[in-house]
């Protein structure tokens, strides 16, 4: 089990630091300059999410090593309202915050694996993995 | 304060100061203080301190007189951790008792009275302590604070019509509305007709940075200017396809300079060089 590093999110300070974090994780692992602007700016919207709809919560970043396959995996974590649509948060454009709505669909497509599991009133983990090529 | 303790305390001296500084020194160890300065400054600074606490217990009360509230404003702007007074009081605690029980004089029947007298003595200034950083440390931060509002958002104007914002840093929403005010209010003022926004020195652009961008961009539209967003990295330009933000309503160009010599053309001006 590799060892995660955590940001608590409650003000949006804390999303700055997050994707510093994220950054430097990046950079250690050997990621090029497009993937760390990837992977920060992933953090960056699942941060402001959490900041956004939560209040607060906290992102876990974690370097991961399968079999040689090095990649690093962000997890976000919050208690917060919950998503009562998923289906409709991924969709492009949708947006409850007057956003641009482009978060969620575009955090799954900046990385290579996503996955989003939520309970009303209980809260959101969103895990996103990307893979060091 | 009792006079027993204060004839006992000064008797003991020396050995208190020793006794102490081998405790501070175990803090020291286990790296909470960090302290960049010499060992001969930190002795010093150690045993001014002695002295000043001392002094404090002879005298009962000496914080009318400002020196203990002085020495404290002093090792905080030498940017002393706050760790090692909080641990250098918790630590005179420790040995004042030691110093006391030893002595013999006093039953130990009396310690648990001494005891509370202590700390009737050393909180107040351990009070004090947390009290001085926490207002030197608030100051800071506001300092910093409206230091980083003073070069957030200012738009330069360049060439007659043409002005340039860059933007530096991390943009959160009170800088998204700044950069708004600022760029609306440069453009009626300089009669800017095409307006530049460079976003070189911006680490990260996600829907929300893009949002803002797009409605101050929207916003200069509607004074009948134009804005150019310049200064686009290679991977910001990745990330922003693959959030799927649609920048095709502005016209975009990779650096200043590309963006300045668009910003020419629209406002029919030429840069010539001068003929000898």
């Amino acid at each position: 089990m590799d060892i995660q590093s955590c940001v608590e999110v409650r003000n949006e300070w804390d999303i700055v630091s997050a994707r510093q974090l994220g950054r430097n994780m990046a950079k250690e692992l050997g990621f090029g300059n497009v993937d760390q602007a990837r992977i920060t700016t992933a953090i960056s919207e699942l941060a402001r999410n959490i900041y956004l709809y939560a209040g607060n919560g906290k992102i876990c970043i974690q370097p991961i090593d399968q079999l040689g396959k090095k990649g690093l995996k962000i997890i976000a974590l919050d208690s917060g309202p919950g998503i009562r649509d998923i289906r409709r948060v991924m969709e492009d454009g949708y947006t409850t915050s007057g956003g641009l709505g482009a978060g969620l669909p575009g955090v799954k497509r900046l990385m290579d694996e996503f996955s989003i599991e939520s309970t009303v009133d209980v809260g959101t983990e969103i895990n996103a993995t990307k893979w060091l090529r | 304060m009792d006079s027993l303790i204060v004839n006992v305390l000064t008797k003991n001296q020396d050995v208190l100061l020793k006794k102490w500084l081998i405790e501070l020194e175990k803090t020291d160890i286990t790296g909470h203080v960090k302290f960049a300065a010499t060992p001969n400054m930190l002795r010093d600074t150690n045993e001014e301190f002695f002295r000043l606490l001392l002094k404090h217990i002879s005298y009962n009360d000496i914080s009318q007189d400002g020196s203990i509230e002085r020495f404290f404003d002093q090792l905080l702007q030498t940017g002393l951790p706050v760790n090692y007074m909080t641990q250098g009081l918790q630590g005179m605690r420790r040995v004042i008792l030691d110093v006391l029980l030893d002595d013999g004089s006093i039953d130990k029947e009396k310690a648990i009275e001494l005891y509370n007298d202590i700390d009737r003595w050393l909180d107040p200034i351990l009070n004090r302590v947390v009290e001085n950083s926490a207002q030197i440390w608030e100051k800071t931060i506001s300092i910093q604070k409206s230091a980083l509002l003073e070069l957030t958002a200012p738009l330069i104007p360049v060439f007659q019509q043409v002005s340039v914002m860059p933007l530096i840093g991390t943009i959160d929403t009170e800088r998204a509305k700044l950069i708004m005010e600022n760029l609306l209010d440069g453009v009626i003022k300089y009669r800017s007709e095409v307006v530049l926004i460079d976003i070189t020195g911006v680490p990260v652009v996600d829907t929300m940075v893009a949002h803002h961008i797009i409605q101050a961009a929207d916003a200069v539209r509607l004074l009948g200017s134009t804005c150019i967003l310049v200064g686009i990295r290679p991977e910001i330009a990745q990330t922003i396809v693959s959030l799927g933000i649609d920048l095709t309503a502005f016209p975009t160009k990779s650096t200043l300079q590309k963006g300045m010599e668009r910003a020419l053309e629209i406002t029919s001006q030429e840069i010539v060089r001068k003929e000898d």
